[in-house]
């Protein structure tokens, strides 16, 4: 049975059609994934996202301990800031992507992807020194995602002022007159919000977000026009762009990896990755319309197989399908052409410089590749 | 208006005289979601019941298409080239996909729209 988060009803009641992703039911889409996404694009999107797990990390040596188990540099964050992990194997393999949210430097949230919530905080417990303590905050807090370019503007009366909020900056404060953090992150290229808010009242702050966009192209947006837009913008999708079998450099995250932070687990394994480079790698496809790549399609270069498709869809907004995949050997550069399996057929596709759309996050002040 | 009839792959089709129109169902479309592209047959294509004549293409999936009657084509709806969403919008009208000259009588052990759905909704756990 998937678990529901406290806005399950109103789901239900907006006609949405709900799937289990990551053991949860979840929204797939409202209406129309495209006109979601066109929402998210042009206006802003609203996104439940409570699925996702969020952690307390607390106490004296909790910067450090996160510094021991995360590839970023989470002591040079100032408080306030929130930075973009991944969290190792000792071989290197990513066992999470998370973003780390800094309060002080003993006081921290990290959130998680929800399909590896308990491996997480699994893997967290095992190597967690004494003085620093864990709490799964994640019935307790939900978190929703206004995200698009006049989300600032369609914040609704009785919130916090964000103006001088930077990009992957956080603050405590109200959100429809509702207490709790308000941070500049998000998982869609554009410029918008990630909610904190007490599971109580995340229904009243919900309401009141739809109701003060209604007529301003606000739409409530679901996992396809999440997926969509992430894709777009090129963010990495932890269990189909990377997994545990995957290290930051084939994933083409190595500006989160600092190798000269001091010691933390899959160090040495990335140390030597980085030295020879990496074997393979995420590059971006893009295609004609109506052949699209799926993940797990074969892509082909002069008659060879040379990786595979690890997230492809029709972006909507672009006009023509995009996909991301992993290819061996450094050799693939922009505008070359290789070919991908699409319904047994080898279709054409160029490679693309990424991200495929680069959306209003970018103007956001502030570096995010902190 | 010709009674529309569904087939237990989710095609439905009207009849006219010897020509079928064909399309999917309201519920189908529902559960592939917004339909990107269309693969379709030229007219002149022969088809037979059962067939796969051709593929949809969801943001989701890519599906088969199956004709449920025996025929030929004899037109393809050129619209859903350029707005392969009005199968969304409007699967029984203008989001119609194929005609087909029938050949022979159209099959009879189609469902009407109750027992239709009354399967789709059994299937849809």
């Amino acid at each position: 049975m998937p678990k529901r988060t406290p806005l399950y009803d109103r789901h239900v009641a907006l006609g949405a059609r709900m799937v289990d992703f990551g053991g949860w039911d979840m929204p797939q889409q409202y209406t129309s994934i495209r006109d979601e996404h066109f929402a998210v694009r042009k206006s802003a999107g609203l996104f439940d996202v409570s699925h996702m797990g969020r952690l307390n990390i607390e106490g004296r040596d909790a910067g450090k301990f996160l510094d021991s188990v995360v590839t970023n540099d989470v002591a040079a964050v100032q408080p306030g800031h929130a930075q973009y992990n991944l969290m190792c194997r000792e071989d290197g393999g990513i066992i999470d992507d998370l973003v780390i949210y800094k309060s002080s430097p003993t006081d921290f949230v990290v959130v998680v992807n929800a399909s590896n919530r308990e491996k997480d905080v699994a893997w967290l417990q095992a190597h967690l020194p004494a003085g620093v303590a864990i709490e799964d905050r994640t019935s307790e807090v939900s978190l929703l995602a206004f995200q698009g370019p006049r989300a600032e503007e369609l914040l609704p009366k009785h919130t916090t002022d964000t103006r001088d909020l930077l990009y992957f900056g956080f603050l405590k404060g109200a959100v429809a007159g509702v207490d709790g953090y308000i941070a500049r992150t998000g998982y869609t290229g554009e410029d918008g919000f990630e909610l904190f808010v007490p599971s109580k009242q995340v229904g009243d702050v919900w309401d009141a977000l739809l109701e003060n966009g209604r007529d301003q192209g606000v739409l409530p947006a679901g996992l396809g026009a999440r997926d969509a837009a992430r894709l777009e913008a090129a963010l990495r999708l932890w269990g189909n762009d990377m997994d545990e079998t995957v290290n930051a450099y084939e994933a083409g995250l190595g500006w989160t990896v600092k190798l000269d932070k001091g010691d933390f687990i899959g160090r040495d394994a990335l140390a030597k990755v980085k030295e020879g480079g990496p074997s393979r790698r995420l590059v971006g496809l893009t295609m004609a319309a109506g052949d699209i790549p799926r993940h797990g399609a074969a892509v082909m270069k002069d008659g060879a197989r040379v990786g595979t498709v690890t997230s492809g869809t029709h972006s909507f907004f672009l006009g023509h399908p995009i996909a991301l995949a992993m290819v061996e050997g450094p050799s693939l550069r922009a505008g070359d052409t290789v070919s991908v399996d699409v319904r047994g057929r080898e279709a054409p596709a160029e490679v693309s410089k990424l991200p495929f759309y680069r959306g209003s996050a970018h103007s956001a002040t502030a570096p995010a590749r902190n | 208006m010709p009674e529309r009839r569904y087939s237990k792959t989710h095609e439905w089709i009207t009849v006219d005289g010897k020509t079928a129109t064909v399309g999917i169902s309201d519920f189908a479309q529902a559960q592939l979601g917004d339909v990107v592209f269309l693969d379709l047959p030229k007219p002149g294509r022969k088809v037979g019941r059962g067939e796969a004549f051709g593929v949809i293409e969801s943001v989701k999936a890519a599906s088969d298409l199956y004709s449920p009657v025996n025929g030929t084509v004899s037109a393809v709806n050129d619209n859903l080239t350029t707005h392969p969403e009005l199968v969304n919008s409007d699967p029984y009208g203008e989001g119609w996909i194929l005609k087909v000259d029938l050949t022979g009588a159209p099959p009879s052990d189609l469902m009407d729209e109750a027992a239709y759905k009354k399967a789709a909704e059994a299937g849809d756990h």
